[in-house]
């Protein structure tokens, strides 16, 4: 199956927001795929607010059932949440169980004004009532495929596609 | 049976019993989980609901106000129902076995036990008696090992110095009845740290302590040199059981850190102590208080630490 170049969407999806983003605009991507993407977007519509990063092992719901994560890294979200007009970013939206932890560790900081979603790639199956406000593309993909993003040394991003039956090389 | 009783089947860890025997990949993983939670304590909310709905149950069978505090802390912070029992007004005292009050409180359905003991090896066995469900996470058993204290030390090492390879310790004091040496010794050599040094009078260095990879000093000014991190053990009086010493007053003269003697160390050398002090015998309040001490981040510390050990071993 032929995949959309990263690249492209991502060039999207920094149109799509740049009428939105002011200096008011705080942004946060999902470690790791997302923090790439809000990496970039957060450079080339020149935010003034610093970035923030969140990983959301510490809130998945599936901790009871696969144990935490190998690979904790800390959140870091260098700007006062309260009142702040967030825009969260990751790489894929699929069942929504990841925003809803990223959402629920946001509130920790305080209560933010309001939250939109970005995303690169909708890939449909949501399990949870929510929805991007922004993405670059979206995909109907079979249930046994993970859709992953990758970055390169140069920062430059790609989709890949692998089977989940079968663990990675 | 060779295997590790702290690891399940999987390699991973079970129960938290003592830092001898860890492989150096959970050691470095609860320092970089921890690392994470070190962060939630600056938050407006300083809950993550990972234990949610887990019942974790603090029995201490010998006192303590440091470890079991932060044990509650870190629980707490986790979401996790948190119960603290008084031994000493329990059932112990009215003759209940240790395995009894395991198995009430199991049937209390206890999701975790945070235990310390003054006999040797009692986490040991409490972790090979409980449902396969349950984790033990050893508080201080006796002489033998108080792990979470370890990790708590080698994180605060790491924050100061950044890495374990190029790095002297050297561990003050009486060596012969502390746990937190053991689990110190245990836990530098599997990080790499090249060379530990344990200074102290022979009359407080168990016998053959060698053969844990330590140098030995009897000096402490000869023992100083070089020195990047000095922790410094509190003399246990109550476990005293003969004249080790003459007395406090000249163990205080020949191994009490003063600031003298510090400089003898490397100029940033950090002074570490598990607490509690006792100021004027191993430690001058000057040095205590001093510049070079880490003693209270050591504590904040702590809380990180064993939430990070908690929602490993839960989730394991």
């Amino acid at each position: 199956m032929q995949l959309p170049d990263a690249e492209k969407l991502l060039a999207d999806l920094t149109e799509q927001l740049r009428p939105v983003v002011d200096e008011r605009i705080a942004m946060i991507g999902i470690h790791t795929g997302g923090a790439w993407v809000a990496k970039r977007l957060h450079q080339a519509l020149g935010c003034s607010i610093p970035l923030g990063v969140l990983d959301i092992s510490f809130y998945r719901d599936d901790y009871s059932k696969i144990g935490l994560h190998p690979q904790v890294r800390p959140s870091d979200l260098p700007f006062e949440i309260e009142g702040s007009h967030i825009i969260l970013v990751d790489d894929v939206l699929y069942t929504g169980r990841t925003i809803r932890a990223a959402v629920n560790e946001i509130f920790d900081y305080g209560r933010p004004a309001s939250i939109h979603l970005a995303t690169l790639i909708d890939r449909g199956g949501r399990e949870l009532p929510i929805a991007a406000q922004y993405t670059g593309v979206v995909l109907s993909l079979p249930a046994d495929k993970m859709l992953e993003l990758k970055q390169d040394t140069d920062g430059k991003l790609s989709l890949s596609l692998r089977d989940i039956r079968f663990p990675e090389k | 049976m060779n295997r590790n009783p702290q690891l399940n089947k999987h390699g991973e860890l079970q129960h938290l019993l003592t830092t001898e025997g860890l492989p150096v990949s959970i050691l470095l993983h609860i320092l970089d989980t921890a690392e994470s939670f070190a962060g939630v304590t600056e938050r407006e909310v300083k809950k993550i609901p990972l234990l949610r709905g887990k019942s974790v149950f603090n029995l201490f069978f010998e006192s303590s106000t440091r470890t079991r505090t932060t044990f509650e802390i870190a629980a707490k912070r986790l979401s996790a129902d948190v119960i603290n029992l008084n031994i000493a007004v329990s059932a112990q005292s009215k003759g209940e076995t240790l395995l009894d009050t395991v198995n009430n409180l199991s049937a209390m359905h206890a999701d975790m036990f945070v235990v310390r003991h003054s006999q040797s090896g009692a986490a040991h066995m409490m972790a090979s008696h409980v449902r396969p469900d349950i984790h033990v996470i050893n508080a201080g058993d006796g002489r033998h090992a108080h792990p979470t204290q370890a990790l708590l030390d080698m994180f605060t090492i790491r924050r100061y110095k950044k890495d374990f390879h190029n790095l002297r310790v050297a561990i003050v004091g009486d060596i012969l009845h502390s746990r937190v040496a053991r689990s110190q010794i245990h836990a530098l050599t599997t990080l790499g740290v090249p060379e530990v040094r344990v200074i102290a009078p022979k009359t407080l260095l168990p016998s053959r302590v060698e053969r844990l990879g330590v140098h030995i000093y009897h000096d402490i000014t000869q023992g100083m040199k070089d020195i990047d991190v000095i922790i410094m053990l509190r003399l246990q009086n109550e476990r005293m059981l003969g004249a080790s010493l003459p007395s406090t007053e000249e163990y205080f003269k020949y191994y009490g850190l003063t600031q003298e003697k510090l400089t003898l160390a490397k100029q940033d050398a950090i002074v570490m102590h598990p607490g509690p002090m006792n100021r004027g015998v191993e430690i001058d309040s000057a040095v205590a208080d001093g510049k070079q001490s880490v003693i209270l981040p050591q504590v904040t510390f702590g809380i990180a630490v064993r939430m990070a050990v908690m929602s490993i071993l839960a989730g394991n």
